[in-house]
């Protein structure tokens, strides 16, 4: 295995890792705070219980989360010291601020976890909120370092050294916002999901209706997220089809720039004849997806030197993957609001349970595989236009070293989670039949 | 020169913070492999109720320690995360294993079959990230970092397996040690358990002294001129002489009970950490990192471009400004309140 592909692969694997904590740190606490919520209104003790069993996972994965993404920002210094030489400067103040964004977290979740008799009920759930609002702003300030590696700006590039730089620019690029706004819901969406299905598992199992209560907490989040979600990522693709038409060419792999050229529905590209097997096409569709406009042109990936495609195949299965589940998890939204509104019968019996609990990697699965396109798609580059990956990577050997190692660590740290989770869940099962008795 | 000042001085405040209390948490986790025979679960029971809902708070001095190198000084940074990356990520590893082990230690309610080894990992991690934390230190110092090197081992191993790092580790660890030692003896709430941690303060003051002279001995051994160093700067030397001072009242409240000397004890060993630390950065001042050829990493020749150090500084005064307020609330209601209830 050569260094940069040893590289570019524990970025990925630690970031894949990481992301899953960083969603839950962002997700769960607001759900948290709904429970609570509900609790104070209407005293419901299992709602408190389920408060308190859900604050104790938040707890768990804040702590593997935030070691997790310390180790990431030691991995880019190993990793991409030519990254970071001209890029630290530019980018480093959203990490500054996520630090700030950090640390209030971390008091708030302080206070929130043994506050329970020690602060009035209202200031302890806002301590609370603050846990959940400090996890979206950390997770927006990163993003904005990585659009910033999308839609590179703040700087000008002299000779292969940054000068002229302006860090709030930076910071407040043009992908940033759509970026943060679209992983935000993405956030919700998976976490909601997950969380549901499992409390949805756990309720087929036991049959009490904490489960229940649980269940419609975070399927009501993950259900509005959903819904939401296709709107956003068509902004994104906006975004991506004025910002990188490179990127936009390999995710719906169209290699001959066309005029209301079509949206493909599966495909396998084939790079030497430049054309894609066995797809669906829907004439026009790309174009106004793309630009809102039916025959609109859409820039092909032959208008590009051939040295400056990212890997096509890739990109375009992530992206159709990514879209294909956000439509999965819409129609089951739409069927979830449909039963809770109408049935709420239908969430302890039929097949709706237990398509929640099929459902529960769906959306890590799609965060995944729209990270893939984001970060895959930039491909040659690690600053759009700007520097090459191949250019930014440690000269130094033994990468697939420490490549091994955090294989292993992350192994290690899913282990301890589960083992933990698995604990918690145990105790809390005691509680509730204890509860009856 | 006045930002890059006020920025190191940040820095500075930061890793301060880090060692006093993050210190104090892992000194706690160390204390629990010296249990003795008396007390034992009310000693066990003062460490966990001290740090429980402080320790995350506590550690994210080093996140901000880390950001700023990270914004301010990148080549600084980058330098580090290669060369230490190893020992980096043994205090990683260190501490989310602690953090993880002491969670559960108070949380897993699920039956009690698992509490001796949560204990057992809380105290063992927390010795090995001390540990860590002081290789870290003893390699900025002592100079086998080769930042033009290709070999691995020259790149990831060399510039800090050496005795002079082994004693700052154990240095460390007993610095940390002291200090929670320090800090619990104000916490204890009974006669018998204060005598216990006053004790322990006196007791790991002399492990203090003994790796002290070790780490000083190592420097020498490996031709490294420390001690030169250390009493040719008149601030290391005037932090040496204060510090050696303070041993005296230090000693005579150590001895007596009642809340006066309790409080002194308190003030005055926190005061000799921060002056062991204040030591060290008079003797690295201004070197962040020092080279196998005897050059090194200047913060102000390595610092990152004005109008980057211009953001970082507003960045770090607004979070300021935000974290105090919430850091002392924190406090407040965990620390003093409790205190009060106790009168
Ligand atoms: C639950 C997860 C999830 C779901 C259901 C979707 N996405 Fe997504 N998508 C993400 C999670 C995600 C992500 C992981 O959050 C990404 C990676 C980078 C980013 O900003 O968001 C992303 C990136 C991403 C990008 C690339 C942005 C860039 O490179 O700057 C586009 C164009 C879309 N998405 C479009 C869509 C569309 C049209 C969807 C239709 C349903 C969709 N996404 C569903
Ligand atoms: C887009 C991807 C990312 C998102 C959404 C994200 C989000 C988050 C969130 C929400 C947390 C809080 C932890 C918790 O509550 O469990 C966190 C922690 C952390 N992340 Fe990430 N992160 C991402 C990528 C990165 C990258 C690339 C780095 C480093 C270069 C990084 C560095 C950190 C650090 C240092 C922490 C812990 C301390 C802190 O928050 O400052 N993250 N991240
Ligand atoms: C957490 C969500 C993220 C995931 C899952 C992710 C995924 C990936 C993947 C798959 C790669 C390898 C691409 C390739 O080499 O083909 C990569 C590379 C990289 N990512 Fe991300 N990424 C995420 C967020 C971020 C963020 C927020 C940053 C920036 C601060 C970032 C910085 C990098 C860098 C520097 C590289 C290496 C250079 C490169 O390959 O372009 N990533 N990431």
């Amino acid at each position: 295995m050569d260094n940069l592909f040893a590289a570019r692969s524990q970025m990925a694997l630690s970031l894949g890792f990481h992301i899953i904590f960083a969603s839950i740190g962002m997700a769960m606490p607001f759900f948290m705070a709904a429970s609570h919520w509900i609790f104070l209104k209407h005293k419901d003790p299992d709602y408190r219980r389920l408060t308190q069993a859900w604050s104790k996972g938040v707890a768990i994965f804040f702590a593997v989360g935030a070691v997790s993404g310390t180790a990431l920002s030691f991995e880019l210094g190993l990793l991409f010291p030519g990254f970071m030489k001209h890029a630290g400067p530019i980018i480093g103040m959203p990490f500054s601020w996520e630090g700030t964004a950090f640390f209030l977290e971390a008091i708030a979740l302080g206070l929130f976890l043994y506050g329970w008799d020690r602060l009035k009920p209202w200031v302890h759930w806002g301590s609370g909120l603050v846990v959940g609002i400090s996890g979206v702003a950390s997770a927006f300030f990163v993003i904005c370092a990585n659009a910033w590696m999308n839609s590179p700006a703040g700087f000008d590039w002299n000779g292969g050294n940054p000068i002229n730089i302006d860090p709030w620019a930076a910071m407040f690029n043009d992908a940033a916002f759509l970026q943060g706004l679209h992983m935000t819901v993405a956030a919700f969406q998976a976490v909601g999901f997950a969380v549901a299905g499992l409390h949805s598992w756990l309720g087929l199992r036991t049959r009490h209706a904490f489960h229940l209560k649980a269940v419609k907490i975070a399927f009501t989040f993950a259900a509005v997220a959903s819904l939401v979600q296709p709107i956003v990522g068509d902004f994104a693709a906006k975004s991506v089809a004025r910002r990188q038409p490179i990127k936009l060419a390999a995710m719906e792999s169209l290699f001959e720039t066309t005029k209301s050229a079509p949206l493909l529905i599966g495909g396998i590209p084939d790079l030497e004849t430049g054309r894609n097997r066995f797809a669906i096409e829907l004439p026009g569709m790309l174009s106004f997806l793309a630009f809102g406009k039916f025959d609109a042109e859409v820039k092909g990936l032959n208008d590009f030197p051939r040295e400056h495609w990212p890997p096509v195949a890739v990109v375009h299965y992530a992206f159709q993957l990514m879209v294909a589940l956000g439509s999965l998890m819409a129609l089951l939204s739409v069927a979830g609001l449909f039963f809770l509104w109408k049935r709420p019968e239908q969430f302890t019996r039929g097949w709706f349970p237990k398509a929640l609990v099929g459902a529960i990697p769906l959306g890590f699965i799609a965060i995944e595989a729209g990270w893939t396109v984001t970060e895959v798609g930039r491909q040659p580059w690690i600053i759009y236009n700007v520097l090459k990956t191949a250019d930014a990577v440690t000269p130094r050997p033994g990468v697939v070293y420490t490549l091994a190692l955090y294989a292993f660590l992350y192994l290690f740290l899913t282990a301890v989670v589960t083992f933990l989770m698995w604990r918690q869940t145990l105790s809390l099962h005691r509680e509730l039949r204890e509860g009856e008795t | 020169m006045i930002l890059i000042t006020s920025i190191i001085a940040f820095l500075g405040v930061a890793l301060l913070f880090y060692v006093l209390f993050a210190g104090a948490d892992f000194g706690g986790g160390i204390l629990e492999l010296f249990l003795g025979k008396n007390l034992r679960k009310e000693q066990r029971a003062l460490v966990t109720r001290a740090m429980a809902p402080v320790w995350e708070a506590n550690h994210v001095w080093l996140v901000l320690a880390i950001v700023i190198l990270f914004m301010g000084f990148p080549s600084i940074y980058t330098t580090m995360s290669v060369s230490l990356h190893l020992p980096l990520m043994a205090v990683l590893v260190g501490i989310v294993f602690r953090g993880c082990a002491f969670t559960f230690r108070h949380y897993d309610t699920y039956g009690k079959e698992f509490f001796s080894l949560y204990s057992r990992a809380f105290a063992l991690s927390s010795v090995w990230t001390s540990f860590f934390l002081g290789v870290l230190g003893g390699a900025m110092i002592f100079g086998r970092i080769d930042p033009r090197t290709l070999g691995f081992a020259e790149s990831y191993v060399a510039p800090w397996l050496n005795l002079f790092c082994l004693a700052m580790g154990l240095f460390t660890v007993c610095l940390f040690a002291f200090l929670a030692a320090v800090f619990l003896t104000g916490e204890a709430d009974t006669r018998e358990l204060r005598a216990v941690f006053r004790r322990k303060a006196a007791l790991a003051n002399g492990a203090l002294i003994v790796t002290g002279a070790l780490v000083f001995a190592f420097a020498e051994w490996g031709g490294h001129p420390l001690t030169k160093e250390f009493f040719a700067s008149p601030l290391s030397l005037t932090c040496f002489v204060t510090a050696s001072i303070l041993w005296f009242p230090f000693w005579r409240s150590l001895r007596r009970e009642g809340r006066g000397p309790t409080l002194s004890v308190r003030v005055i060993g926190v005061a000799i950490v921060a002056l062991v630390l204040f030591g060290w950065y008079a003797v690295q001042f201004p070197v962040a990192v020092r080279f196998a050829d005897g050059t090194g990493l200047n913060f102000y020749t390595e610092a990152a471009p004005g109008p980057t150090l211009n953001a970082l500084l507003v960045a770090l005064i607004a979070g300021t400004l935000l974290i105090f307020p919430a850091l002392g609330y924190l406090f407040k209601v965990f620390k003093w309140e409790t205190l009060e209830q106790k009168r």
